[in-house]
């Protein structure tokens, strides 16, 4: 006997049908989203489930190219290009990030790497830190509260890697993204900006070489872990116990 | 001992005004230098993003330095129970007042945002060596006060004593903290060392005693007042001991760093090659600041005349200076160590000696939180009776014949 469908049925699936594609639509990017990059809601605080880092490989880091440093520049106003900081010195103008070239006194072997804040975990800057301006978030990411910074100085003078800069005079024209102030101290946020929305940082994004892994030091699935589960990797002076969120390979 | 009297200045000659004017020119100076700072930022400074501190901190950590050891004579005298100290008691706490004053209004002043002061005093963070320290600041302010008080106050002196020791203790706190701000920078090679704390007591108390001497042998001078020969010679054998102290500290600090492979840089730096820097330690500090002073003070004739002993003071007070441009500021100039075994290059001056030339405001804020201090003094020796009538022998102390 012939089975024919009936209208009514086919009707029903169709409706079925797009229900469950608009649900998917809807709720599918939240949900990749939060298994990607851990996007977080603005209305939900940093966590430390995540712990925020970057892993170097030095071996692809180019001489000569600061693809990093520039990306740095133009997501937060500073640098050559800036309107900003055109009195202070060349030794008084900020540097969030800054290529480091290193030769080997052995050998001779020269390698590049970019040096910014390491986001330690156990970060000496907030140690210091009298008022508490200086601190670090449950995901890791160490940050100045441009609020209660009274300019001592005191975290530049602690910093390992003197990752901080100190702002030697009024800036206008600022980015919206990190507002930075006359008399305060400023270092790289990690581009907690973007971390927040789901992004990369913007030296990450921008390196040529994709010599820069981004990602969750604590999910043991990320491309970081992984990474340096397979091949490890190093922390600057690891001797000093800090813990760097940021890690080189090649070192 | 005779009962001391003690009694105000007058406070109205010509030279005390000309006093008062000079100083107050200084330290008028200092605020606008201080305003400037605030106003345009600290580029029109010679600091920069390697030196973060400069010639207001030698200044200020100089003050807040002495100004714990010029406590010491009062100390001497209420919690060592030394009477012929006594009569400079009032005299030695009013300065620690002053000169912690003067330190701290210089400290504040250069900070980027010296208008969130409030912020500083609201806001803590207990684990910071400098939040540790505003504490004592305070504390100390409240305790010498209370310690003048049942001084000055003839009903209050049967707490003297427990004053005097509480001053004593908490001066001790200090200075370790001051030294400990030093101390506990992991990153600088330098710095880093336990040592640091005991070093500045015992450098305190050499720099708050040279200045005691000074103001002492000009307060009596320009007011008329005896000074005795036993006192000055009690007082000026004292320098010597804590001169020869700060050596002693100093020589430990550096063999512990000569020894230590990973320290030959900087040692090398601040001892043989660092311009400057080695220039202040040597001829400075080492020199004019603690030999000269040493020979002078325990010279069998040059021991007993008055201007030398004033002499070897002041260099007491500048090799002070000297030391503290040596240790705050050469020890910023070396470069860290980030990279060990590296040859290290960059745009951000890694790997080189970093450069620093004090420019006029720095030193005019620093010279002028010195003014703020001699004026706490010249003023309050005019309003309250802190200095003796007499301090001559006969007078401090009844065994002199």
């Amino acid at each position: 006997m012939d089975k024919k469908t009936n209208p009514t049925d086919q009707a029903r699936r169709r409706f079925f049908g797009q229900v469950a594609a608009v649900a998917s639509l809807t709720v599918a990017p939240g949900i990749i989203l939060q298994q990607v990059a851990h996007a977080r809601a603005p209305e939900l605080p940093a966590s430390d489930r995540q712990r925020w880092g970057i892993l170097i490989n030095t071996n692809k880091c180019a001489e000569g190219c600061d693809a990093c440093v520039t990306a740095c520049q133009d997501e937060f106003g500073w640098g050559p290009d800036s309107p900003n900081e055109k009195h202070s010195a060349p030794n008084q103008k900020a540097q969030w990030i800054r290529k480091v070239k290193l030769t080997d006194k052995q050998t001779g072997h020269v390698q590049t790497l970019p040096l910014m804040c390491q986001h330690c975990e156990h970060p000496p800057c907030v140690d210091v830190c009298p008022t508490g301006a200086s601190m670090k978030r449950a995901d890791g990411i160490v940050l100045v509260d441009k609020h209660i910074c009274i300019g001592c100085r005191y975290c530049m003078m602690a910093c390992p890697y003197k990752a901080r800069s100190f702002v030697h005079e009024e800036l206008h024209d600022q980015k919206v993204n990190a507002p930075r102030g006359k008399g305060t101290v400023e270092a790289c946020t990690l581009c907690v900006q973007r971390v927040d929305a789901g992004r990369q940082p913007a030296c990450v994004e921008a390196c040529p070489e994709q010599a820069m892994i981004f990602g969750d030091l604590k999910d043991p699935e990320s491309a970081i872990s992984r990474e340096l589960r397979e091949r490890g990797g190093e922390q600057i002076r690891a001797d000093l116990g800090l813990n760097t969120g940021i890690r080189y390979q090649g070192l | 001992m005779k009962n001391i009297r003690y009694s105000t200045i007058k406070g109205n000659s010509a030279g005390y005004l000309a006093l008062l004017a000079l100083l107050g020119a200084i330290a008028g100076a200092g605020l606008v230098a201080a305003f400037m700072m605030e106003h345009y930022g600290h580029f029109i400074t010679g600091m920069n993003q390697q030196i973060v501190w400069g010639t207001p901190h030698v200044f200020a950590v100089f003050l807040i330095v002495a100004a714990s050891g010029a406590l010491n004579t009062a100390s001497i005298a209420s919690v060592f129970g030394k009477t012929a100290y006594k009569p400079l008691a009032r005299l030695s706490g009013l300065l620690a007042i002053a000169l912690l004053a003067g330190g701290l209004t210089i400290l504040v002043l250069d900070l980027g945002r010296a208008d969130r002061l409030i912020v500083a005093m609201t806001y803590y963070n207990f684990k910071s060596i400098f939040a540790w320290n505003i504490i004592l600041y305070n504390g100390f302010f409240l305790l010498v006060a209370i310690y003048l008080w049942t001084m000055m106050d003839p009903t209050k002196t049967q707490y003297t004593k427990v004053a005097g020791f509480s001053a004593f203790v908490w001066r001790l706190i200090l200075t370790t903290g001051t030294g400990s701000i030093f101390g506990f920078l992991v990153a600088r090679l330098a710095y880093n060392e336990a040592i640091m704390a005991p070093l500045f007591i015992v450098m305190s108390f050499a720099f708050g005693l040279a200045i005691l001497i000074l103001v002492t042998m000009a307060a009596c001078k320009w007011t008329g007042r005896p000074l005795g020969d036993a006192l000055l010679r009690r007082l000026k054998n004292l320098l010597g001991v804590f001169v020869a102290g700060t050596l002693l500290l100093l020589l430990a600090y550096h063999l512990t760093k000569l020894y230590i492979t990973q320290y030959h840089g900087v040692e090398a730096f601040i001892l043989l090659n660092g311009g400057v820097y080695t220039q202040l330690f040597w001829i400075g500090w080492m020199l004019l600041g603690s030999l000269v002073p040493l020979a002078i003070l325990y010279h069998p004739s040059w021991g007993r005349n008055r201007s030398l002993i004033g002499f070897a003071s002041v260099l007491v007070v500048l090799g002070g200076l000297a030391a503290m441009y040596v240790i705050i500021i050469g020890g910023q100039a070396y470069p860290l160590l980030i990279f060990p075994g590296k040859e290290v290059a960059s745009s951000f001056s890694d790997g080189i000696i970093n450069s620093y030339t004090p420019s006029l405001v720095e030193f005019v804020l620093g010279i002028g939180g010195m003014a703020v201090a001699l004026i706490i003094v010249a003023l309050a020796l005019k309003v309250l009776q802190f200095l003796p009538e007499s301090l001559a022998d006969e007078v401090v102390d009844p065994h002199h014949k």
